[in-house]
C-alpha cells in the first residue's frame, strides 16, 4: 500500500472521506463543521465535497444531536456526530449512556445502533477546566459502548474505519494536541481491530501501558531509560472498551512490572482497571514491583500554563515512576 | 353508513369498529397488569394509560405500517395501537423469554423495532431526540415515513424537548410531537410546573404548528393529526399537538394520589373516552350496542389469552445475561 505522512487530523478527515465515498448511509453530524470546518478544522473541506446534507450543521444542542444521532442509527443510518469538546458528552450524556449504550439490550437484541461520536479530549492547550477534561473512564464504565483512544495518524485512520464499519455505539477519542502530529499513513482504506493493543515499543525490564499522549510521552521516557539500561516496553492499548487484556499481561509475565499511565484524573481512572486486572491475572505471580498508576492531579485543568502542566503526568514523572519500580528485584 | 361528520380516508367503517376494540384492549391490558401488580405477581414497576386510550389508538390509526412511533414509560396503549402483539407484551411484562425484550426490558423498554415501534422509555424526554434521528433516516434515505413522538406534560419541561422541537423545525423534518398532557408528571400538577394554559403553545417558540386537541376525543385527534402527518409527508415539517387526557389511575404502583382529589378523577372518569367513541359510532350507525358488546368481549378475550401465553412461557436462562448487548 501507498503510503505518505498525514497529520492525526488529516487521517481522521480522510478515514471519514473515504467512508461517506462509498456509503451513502455514512453522514456526519455537528455544531460549526460546515463552512468552518469544526472547532479544530477536522472536517475542513468536507461540507464543500459533500454538501450539507451529509455535513450537518447542528445547533447547539448536544442532547438533540447525540438523540438524532441514535434515532438515525436505530432506523438504518451510520452517523458520525462530532461533540466539539469531549467535555460536552455531560450535556449528550443521556443519550449515550441511557439510549445508546442500552438500546439493543433492553430491546433484547433487537435493533442496533452503529454511530462514532468522535470528540477531541484533553488538555494542553490552555482552555482551561471545561474545555480540557480526559472523561473516558465514565464511558468505559458503560455496558454496550466501545472506547477508543488513538494515539498516531496510523492508529486513528484505521480505528476510525473500524468504529464506523462497528455495528454499535463508539466513543472515539482524538486528543487535541496529537492533530497536528504525523506518521506514515496508507492511501487505501484500512481497518484496526477495535480491542487489540499496539506494542509501540518492546522492551523487558517494565511494562508501560500508556494510552493516548500518554504513549509519546512514555515513549519519550523509555528513550532516556535505554540510556540507563532500562529496558521498557509501552503499550499503547488503542481502545479501552474492550481491552486487550491479554497483550498486557503477557507483558507483565515478560518483565514483572506494569506502570499505567494516563492524563485523566488518577482517581476513578481507566488505569485502576488496569492494575486490577493484572493484579487478579496470572501475571500476579510474575510481579517484582507493586504497580504503579500515574494520572492527573484531582483538580481541574487550570489555565495557567504551567499549571496546567502539573496537573497531568509529565516525561520526569512516567522516569522517575520507572527507576522507582526497577529498583525492585 | 356515516351520516355526519369527515374523518381521514383511511379510516373506514371497519377500522373504526377495529379501533373501538383496540381502545378496550389498551384497557384491559393495562387492568389486568394493574391487578397482577396488586397481587404481587408482577415485579417492578409499571405506567398505566387507563383512560388515555383515545390519544394511542386515535393518533397511531392515522399513519400507516411502515410509519414510526416514539413511545414513553406510559406506553402500553403505543405498543398495542401499532400492531402489538399483546402476548409478547404481557410475557415482557412476567419478565418471561418470550416477551418483546425476552425478559430483559420490563415495560418501560417494550420496542417492536419491526413493526416500526422504537421503543417506550425510562427517561422522561428521552424519547423526543430518537425521533428526531428516525424522522432524519427518512428525509434522507426518502423512505418518506413519518414518525409520531409521544411525550408527556412532563417531558415538555425537559431541554430534550426543546432542543428537539428546534432541530427538526430547522430540518423539515417529517415528525409529530404529540404531548399526551395527562395533568400530572408523577404529582406535579401541570399549572404548577408551567406558566402557560398550552403546551402547544410553544410551538410558536420554534416555528411550527401548535394545536390543542381534546385527547378523549377519537374523531378530533385523527383528524388533527392526520393534518399534521400528511404535512409532514409532503415535506413542509413537524408540528406540535397537545391532547388534554387523564390519567385515571396513579403515576406508577405506589402512587397514593395525594395530589389530588377525588372529586376531580371522577370527573375526568365521567368523560371517558371510550364511552364517548361508542357514543359517536352508534350515532353514526356504524355500532349497534351488541356489536359494541361483541368487540368488548373479544378484547378481554385477547388479554386473557395473554395472561395465559405469559404464564405458561419460560423464563430467560441465567446464561441469556449477558447476551444482546453488541451487535
Amino acid at each position: 500500500m501507498a503510503t505518505r505522512e498525514i497529520t492525526y487530523l488529516e487521517a481522521v478527515r480522510e478515514a471519514m472521506s473515504q467512508e461517506m465515498r462509498q456509503n451513502e448511509d455514512v453522514f456526519i453530524l455537528g455544531e460549526d463543521i460546515g463552512v468552518y470546518g469544526g472547532a479544530f478544522g477536522v472536517t475542513r473541506g468536507m461540507i464543500e465535497e459533500f454538501g450539507p446534507e451529509r455535513v450537518r450543521n447542528t445547533p447547539i444542542s448536544e442532547a438533540a444531536i447525540a438523540g438524532a444521532a441514535i434515532g438515525a442509527a436505530l432506523t438504518g443510518m451510520r452517523p458520525i456526530l462530532e461533540l466539539q469538546f469531549s467535555d460536552f458528552i455531560t450535556i449528550a450524556m443521556d443519550q449515550m449512556v441511557n439510549q445508546a449504550a442500552k438500546t439493543r439490550y433492553m430491546f433484547g437484541g433487537k435493533g442496533k445502533v452503529p454511530m462514532v461520536l468522535r470528540t477531541p479530549a484533553g488538555s494542553g492547550t490552555g482552555a482551561a477546566a471545561q474545555h480540557s477534561q480526559s472523561l473516558e473512564a465514565w464511558m468505559a464504565h458503560i455496558p454496550g459502548l466501545k472506547v477508543v483512544q488513538p494515539s498516531t495518524a496510523y492508529d486513528v485512520k484505521g480505528l476510525l474505519k473500524a468504529a464506523m464499519d462497528d455495528d454499535n455505539p463508539v466513543i472515539f477519542y482524538e486528543h487535541k494536541l496529537l492533530y497536528k502530529t504525523s506518521a506514515e499513513v496508507p492511501e487505501e482504506p484500512y481497518s484496526i481491530e477495535i480491542g487489540k493493543a499496539d506494542i509501540k515499543r518492546e522492551g523487558t525490564d517494565v511494562t508501560v501501558v500508556a494510552t493516548a499522549i500518554m504513549v509519546h510521552k512514555a515513549l519519550e521516557a523509555a528513550a532516556q531509560l535505554e540510556k540507563e539500561g532500562i529496558s521498557v516496553e509501552v503499550i499503547d492499548p488503542r481502545t479501552i472498551v474492550p481491552l486487550d487484556k491479554e497483550t498486557i499481561i503477557d507483558s507483565v509475565k515478560k518483565t514483572g512490572r506494569l506502570i499505567v499511565v494516563h492524563e485523566a484524573v488518577r482517581r476513578g481512572g481507566i488505569g485502576g482497571e488496569i492494575a486490577s486486572m493484572v493484579a487478579e491475572s496470572e501475571a500476579f505471580d510474575y510481579l517484582d514491583a507493586p504497580i504503579k498508576r500515574l494520572g492527573g492531579k484531582e483538580v481541574p485543568i487550570p489555565y495557567n500554563p504551567n499549571l496546567e502542566k502539573a496537573a497531568i503526568p509529565q516525561v520526569p514523572d512516567i522516569l522517575a515512576a520507572v527507576r522507582e519500580t526497577v529498583k525492585y528485584k | 353508513m356515516m351520516k355526519t361528520l369527515k374523518l381521514p380516508e383511511m379510516i373506514t367503517e371497519e377500522k373504526l369498529k377495529d379501533l373501538y376494540k383496540q381502545m378496550w384492549t389498551i384497557r384491559y391490558f393495562d387492568e389486568k397488569v394493574d391487578q397482577f401488580f396488586a397481587k404481587g405477581l408482577i415485579h417492578g414497576t409499571t405506567h398505566l394509560c387507563v383512560g388515555q386510550e383515545a390519544s394511542a389508538a386515535g393518533s397511531i390509526a392515522v399513519i400507516g405500517t411502515k410509519d414510526k412511533i416514539v413511545s414513553t414509560h406510559r406506553g402500553h396503549g403505543h405498543c398495542i395501537a401499532k400492531e402489538g402483539d399483546v402476548n409478547k407484551m404481557m410475557a415482557e411484562l412476567f419478565g418471561r423469554v418470550t416477551g418483546y425484550c425476552k425478559g430483559k426490558g420490563g415495560s418501560m423498554h417494550i420496542a417492536d423495532v419491526e413493526k416500526g415501534n422504537l421503543g417506550a422509555n425510562g427517561i422522561v424526554g428521552g424519547g423526543l431526540p430518537l425521533a428526531v434521528g428516525a424522522a432524519l433516516t427518512s428525509k434522507m434515505k426518502k423512505e418518506n415515513y413519518v414518525v409520531l413522538c409521544f411525550f408527556g406534560d412532563g417531558a415538555s419541561n425537559e431541554g430534550s424537548f426543546h432542543e428537539s422541537v428546534n432541530l427538526a423545525s430547522i430540518w423539515d423534518l417529517p415528525v409529530v410531537f404529540i404531548c399526551e398532557n395527562n395533568q400530572y408528571g408523577m404529582s406535579g400538577s401541570v399549572k404548577e410546573m408551567t406558566n402557560i394554559e398550552n403546551i402547544a403553545d410553544r410551538a410558536d417558540a420554534y416555528g411550527i404548528p401548535g394545536k390543542v386537541v381534546d385527547g378523549l376525543d377519537m374523531v378530533e385527534i385523527m383528524n388533527t393529526v392526520d393534518e399534521a402527518v400528511q404535512r409532514a409527508r409532503n415535506g413542509f415539517g413537524p408540528s406540535l399537538i397537545e391532547m388534554k387526557t387523564y390519567r385515571w389511575k396513579g403515576h406508577s404502583k405506589s402512587d397514593a394520589k395525594k395530589y389530588r382529589t377525588r372529586e376531580e378523577e371522577n370527573e375526568w372518569r365521567a368523560k371517558d373516552g371510550i364511552k364517548r367513541f361508542k357514543e359517536f359510532l352508534k350515532s353514526e350507525g356504524v355500532l349497534n350496542e351488541e356489536e359494541a358488546k361483541q368487540l368488548q368481549d373479544a378484547a378481554l378475550a385477547e388479554i386473557e389469552e395473554a395472561v395465559r401465553f405469559a404464564e405458561n412461557s419460560p423464563e430467560p436462562s441465567i446464561d441469556s445475561l449477558l447476551e444482546d448487548l453488541y451487535a
